[in-house]
């Protein structure tokens, strides 16, 4: 018995070890040897990750695998995209299918300690709010007693959904529906008086799936808090924290008015916070392991915070989100950068 | 008597055709479509009801159409109330392609003939000896070839960027090429006369056959990661074939087992009185005559596995079902799902339907010799 184990036990290794992918302990320098990126993606979700009509992937979600690859390599264009549905993409990320989990995943503590992962900042804020048609006359959430609400199942949005009419004391009759076609269609039809998901969903059904946008209110209430950002797993701090400083140097390089288009101008600015950042005063590169200039080429090639925000969700874009939470926080908002320095 | 005998007047009698009404096409009509008062307005009804249904997808899918808007607000306001065929000719070589680079779509492209002519060519009854090996060999060597690259100056392209009609094609066809001879030779197993052999395949078809493809496909793809040790990790594409190998192997099985069953005793013992070893029994009496009987099941169950691989969305492998959806996400498009949805149910029907003429025109020429 213990001499077959021990036999199985030698092949597992002989396997893992023809195969040439072991880990050598460090996740950065596998994907430095590697030369690219592995970053999990979402299957398909308009404004976070997605492929165009040429494939090739687009999103706020993407642009942040994109960032980092800008960092590290130098070229945005180092990334390998994995998409992974919502069942894969923890094992995928722990058992190193992938290196960057940035997938419209909500950091949750459970999540961040026993599943093994890290997660490295907050990409999108999101929170789960109501839409109602503006002839209920309804304007606040408290006021939807005894409503029918569009929900789709299986998700945190159900749950929220019935534990906040539970602690407001107020009964709901729920219309469940699995596809978000579908869903949508049963609310501008009048079947529920309610529809409930995430706030960057709402506005984006409201944008897109009416020809009457004015007739519908989004109410004020955010009923839950949904912090979207990406995590990487485990046993690599340095690589968590080449992650985590790309998500940051976005939102500072807004912060200080660095662009895409004036980057190159932005070099001989007098700010020594901003020579800081363009690496213009050395240092901050080398203590990431990265090129000293490599925030230059995040911003060059991918944009800062507001740049990206901007192209996929923003105003400009089928999503029309407004900014809100995902403000700087100089602005009312919590994008908030710890000092590059 | 003697008429007959003097043999003249069956030359000169000529038969009356039939009065009109009751042969050809209004023949046809009378005698099945209004035989009677109540057939003639069930017809009616039925015909009036056709031709409304039919009509109102014709007036959308081409009267009120359109094929050159930029985008779906554009077709709203262009053809309400028709198929905005735009948003597919937008996004065709997504569909078709995926995710692979854009700029070497002819990769797929051609790997997709390869496959096609591979195939085409295995249907023709004059190769199905050495050479049907060669032509496997030379369409699957070009096809894969030309996805993964890496050789004669090709690029290298992962399995993860490998999306719609090749994987879709690749699935099914390797799928069922490999679940072939597995079902083959678990069906033998389970009807063989050694116990381990027999419990062997009896547990792998049973197993495989009490457990829905979706749950297989998922532990292929998120438990078995996390048995391998950390960091050693097999393409996910390799692991979704490899579930639909052994999935389609159970049921394959099952149907050639079947076919086993239904063979005359008298054959095999035939066999046995001629003094042939058991594998020359089976590969040259007993199989061929089981696999012939069995075409229409194994058609059948080839046509579903082949919508079946569809299911690998649910572990993030793009198929043409699947990049078909990734196309609706645009919400450039949105509201125009049912578009794609329809023109992929015509090209899965079209290959569906080749396969179930392919498998009558099959059946007629090995009852050849049966027919009388």
């Amino acid at each position: 018995m213990l001499k077959n184990f021990v036999a199985a036990t030698a092949a597992m290794v002989a396997i893992a070890g023809f195969a040439g992918v072991a880990h050598a302990g460090k996740d950065l320098d596998t994907i430095k040897a590697r030369g690219s990126v592995l970053c999990g993606v979402s299957t398909g979700l308009a404004g976070f990750s997605m492929a165009d009509s040429q494939g090739k992937w687009t999103g706020l979600d993407v642009d942040v695998c994109k960032a980092v690859a800008a960092a590290l390599f130098g070229d945005s264009g180092k990334v390998k995209y994995v998409p992974l549905s919502a069942q894969q993409r923890f094992t995928a990320l722990q058992s190193g299918e992938v290196d960057l989990l940035s997938r419209n995943t909500t950091w949750t503590l459970t999540r961040d300690t026993s599943l093994g992962l890290n997660f490295t900042g907050v990409v999108y804020y999101d929170g789960q709010g109501f839409m109602v048609a503006k002839k209920l006359g309804v304007k606040s959430a408290r006021e939807l007693n005894g409503a029918t609400v569009c929900v789709q199942p299986g998700t945190t949005t159900e749950l929220n959904l019935a534990d906040y009419f539970r602690a407001n004391k107020m009964t709901f009759k729920p219309v469940v529906i699995e596809r978000l076609e579908e869903v949508e269609q049963a609310f501008f039809s009048g079947r529920c008086d309610v529809y409930t998901t995430d706030a960057s969903g709402l506005a984006a059904t409201r944008a897109t799936k009416t020809s009457a946008p004015d007739d519908y209110l989004i109410l004020p209430e955010i009923i839950s808090k949904e912090p979207l950002g990406p995590a990487v797993r485990h046993g690599d701090d340095q690589w968590a924290d080449l992650v985590r400083w790309t998500l940051y140097a976005m939102v500072e390089a807004e912060e200080y008015g660095v662009t895409s288009k004036n980057v190159e101008e932005m070099k001989s600015s007098a700010n020594p916070v901003i020579k800081r950042l363009l690496g213009v005063t050395p240092g901050m590169g080398k203590m990431l392991g990265v090129d000293e200039d490599w925030i230059v080429k995040i911003v060059k090639q991918v944009g800062n915070y507001g740049e990206a925000f901007e192209r996929n969700v923003g105003k400009a874009t089928p999503l029309k989100l407004e900014r809100g939470l995902n403000a700087l926080w100089t602005q009312g908002g919590l994008q908030y950068a710890p000092p590059i320095r | 008597m003697t008429d007959i005998a003097s043999g003249a007047a069956p030359a000169t009698r000529t038969s009356r055709p039939p009065p009109r009404g009751e042969a050809g096409a209004i023949g046809w009509l009378r005698k099945n479509l209004f035989g009677g008062v109540g057939d003639g307005l069930t017809t009616i009804v039925l015909l009036a009801l056709l031709v409304w249904g039919l009509w109102g997808f014709v007036e959308w899918a081409v009267v009120n159409a359109n094929f050159s808007a930029k985008s779906g607000p554009e077709c709203t306001a262009n053809s309400p109330g028709g198929a905005c065929w735009a948003f597919v000719r937008d996004k065709y070589r997504l569909i078709f392609f995926g995710t692979f680079p854009f700029e070497q779509h002819w990769r797929p492209l051609f790997a997709c003939i390869a496959l096609f002519a591979m195939l085409i060519a295995s249907c023709d009854r004059r190769f199905w000896n050495w050479r049907l090996a060669v032509i496997w060999l030379a369409g699957s060597g070009v096809a894969l070839t030309l996805m993964f690259g890496g050789v004669f100056g090709l690029s290298f392209v992962e399995t993860s960027s490998w999306g719609g009609l090749p994987v879709t094609l690749i699935l099914a066809t390797y799928g069922l090429a490999f679940a072939f001879p597995l079902g083959i030779l678990a069906a033998l197993g389970r009807r063989s006369k050694l116990p381990l052999i027999k419990s062997l395949c009896v547990g792998y078809i049973e197993l495989i056959r009490g457990v829905p493809l979706i749950s297989l496909l998922i532990m292929a793809s998120v438990m078995l990661p996390l048995f391998l040790p950390s960091g050693f990790t097999i393409d996910k594409f390799l692991r979704a074939l490899v579930a639909v190998v052994l999935f389609a192997g159970a049921y394959i099985a099952e149907i050639v087992r079947g076919g086993l069953q239904a063979i005359p005793k008298g054959q095999y013992e035939a066999a046995d009185a001629l003094g042939l070893g058991y594998a020359r029994k089976t590969f040259f009496i007993v199989l061929p005559q089981a696999l012939q009987v069995v075409i229409p099941p194994l058609v059948n169950t080839f046509v579903g596995f082949f919508k079946d691989t569809s299911l690998v969305l649910i572990i993030g492998i793009f198929d043409l079902l699947n990049a078909g959806e990734q196309a609706i996400v645009d919400r450039n498009w949105s509201g125009f799902a049912n578009e794609i949805h329809v023109f992929l149910a015509m090209v899965y029907f079209v290959m569906c339907f080749a396969m179930s003429r392919y498998s009558k025109y099959l059946e007629r020429e090995l009852n050849k010799g049966v027919r009388r």
